[in-house]
């Protein structure tokens, strides 16, 4: 598949549909990973991240396929090119992968994972649980729907 | 000064004579004055705070919102040039004092309505700040769909800037292709008025190059627009505070030191003045023993 791909690249360089990764170097993905409020990845080169999506958790490398996606409460987590990993947390936003292999992952909010305190999320998800019942309309049916997924992600990612 | 009021008796009776400032009018003239060299000297204070905290929040705002605005850079999308429907999301705040940023951006959206009727098109206005509104209303009234108020006291948050998409795209007005005008920060003594694109859905969508991307359907992509919304409004918020309060800084700075001078010339009027009240009191007096 790569190979074929490859032969594409080379054989019609200016067609303008093919995927040509041609102003790529091989295996770099630019990675910039930012909230409103702080930018925790900018333009860095990494080996792949893993993000949750509406339509499901995966994992991008360099080369992926450009794509847009939007986010799901739960963990991002990014692999850097020296091998270690780090965590975040975000509670939605939106994925970009380009044609040149740069990813933008722009969160509403994202957290390093070990600032999230395990006890508080079960704590929220239990009052947000009891609130259901007792919500009145749909606009506040849905605030406390939000609200429980996002904490049952919290929690199903601290444990 | 001597000379000016012996011409005065060579003037017709008819003309007015300006008459010299008496010491309580400069007098009260130099403490109205020293008082609001006060009050420029401490609103600079307050804006240099608020600009040194607004710059160092634009930092990851910058990242964020170029991030934003990058698919449609790489994927070079454009509004087709047919499109009927425009709107236009000016950024300014309530509180004036500030030079020439208001009027910067009304100028701009002025003469971008004016462009876009000129060519048959049909424009509305978001006015973000009442400064805006009170620049725009009179003559572009009609053009005017939402005002929002209550902007500039307090840092910009993406909880504004969501609120402001959220009434947008409530007011059921659907737009082909917009832009959002603001200053851009450039640095601490000049800003930009700057305008950047907005798509609609359907823009996106028919776009050529998103056949690249693999995997969309409508809802994906309407929710990730209406995303990228929010986060170029984010982005032109946080720009504009920053271009204005560090343009209060400077035009306060001026103000203050306008007032210095006017302060010392006063002052050194005030002397004069002062001098030539003894002068002719002692003139009298000693006229009036010379007279005995």
């Amino acid at each position: 598949m790569m190979a074929a791909r490859f032969l594409l690249r080379r054989a019609v360089p200016a067609l303008r549909h093919a995927r040509c990764y041609a102003d790529a170097p091989a295996g770099q993905m630019s990675f910039t990973f930012a909230s409103p409020t702080q930018v925790f990845f900018k333009e860095v080169s990494v080996k792949q991240i893993d993000v949750p999506t509406l339509t499901g958790a995966f994992g991008i490398l360099p080369a992926h396929v450009p794509t847009l996606q939007v986010l799901r409460p739960g963990v991002v987590t990014v692999f850097n090119d020296d091998g270690s990993f780090a965590k975040y947390f975000v509670s939605s936003g939106s994925v970009t992968v380009n044609a040149d292999s740069s990813v933008q992952l722009l969160a509403e909010e994202a957290f390093p994972l070990d600032t999230l305190d395990l006890a508080a999320a079960k704590a929220n998800l239990e009052k947000a649980q009891s609130e259901l019942s007792g919500a009145s309309d749909e606009a506040a049916k849905v605030e406390v729907l939000i609200s429980i997924e996002t904490n049952e992600a919290i929690v199903k990612a601290l444990e | 000064m001597f000379a000016r009021t012996s011409a005065a008796v060579f003037l017709p009776q008819c003309g007015q004579v300006r008459n010299m400032a008496t010491l309580k009018d400069i007098t009260i003239r130099l403490k109205s004055i020293k008082n609001i060299q006060k009050i420029t000297k401490s609103m600079k204070m307050v804006a240099a705070a608020k600009y040194a905290r607004a710059e160092r929040s634009l930092k990851p705002a910058r990242v964020y919102g170029t991030g934003a605005m990058a698919l449609y850079e790489k994927a070079e999308i454009k509004a087709p040039e047919d499109k009927n429907k425009h709107l236009i999301i000016g950024v300014s705040s309530d509180r004036g004092l500030c030079g020439a940023v208001h009027s910067n951006v009304a100028k701009a959206i002025k003469s971008e309505i004016a462009k876009l009727s000129s060519a048959g098109k049909e424009v509305m206005v978001v006015n973000v700040g009442d400064k805006l509104r009170g620049l725009l209303y009179r003559t572009h009234g009609k053009h005017i769909l939402i005002n929002c108020k209550e902007v500039g006291r307090k840092p910009p948050t993406f909880t504004d800037a969501s609120i402001i998409a959220t009434e947008l795209l409530d007011s059921g007005y659907e737009f082909d292709q917009g832009s959002i005008v603001f200053n851009r920060f450039r640095s601490v003594i000049s800003y930009k008025t700057d305008e950047k694109p907005l798509f609609s859905v359907d823009t996106v969508a028919n776009s050529e190059n998103m056949g690249i991307y693999d995997d969309i359907d409508a809802d994906v992509l309407r929710n990730y627009q209406e995303f990228s919304l929010v986060n170029i409004i984010y982005f032109g918020l946080k720009e504009s505070t920053t271009s204005e309060q560090s343009a209060r800084m400077t035009a306060m700075d001026s103000a203050s030191k306008n007032a210095s001078e006017m302060i010392d010339k006063l002052t050194l009027t005030f002397n004069r003045t002062r001098q030539a009240v003894i002068t002719k009191e002692l003139i009298e007096i000693i006229s009036g023993a010379a007279a005995l």
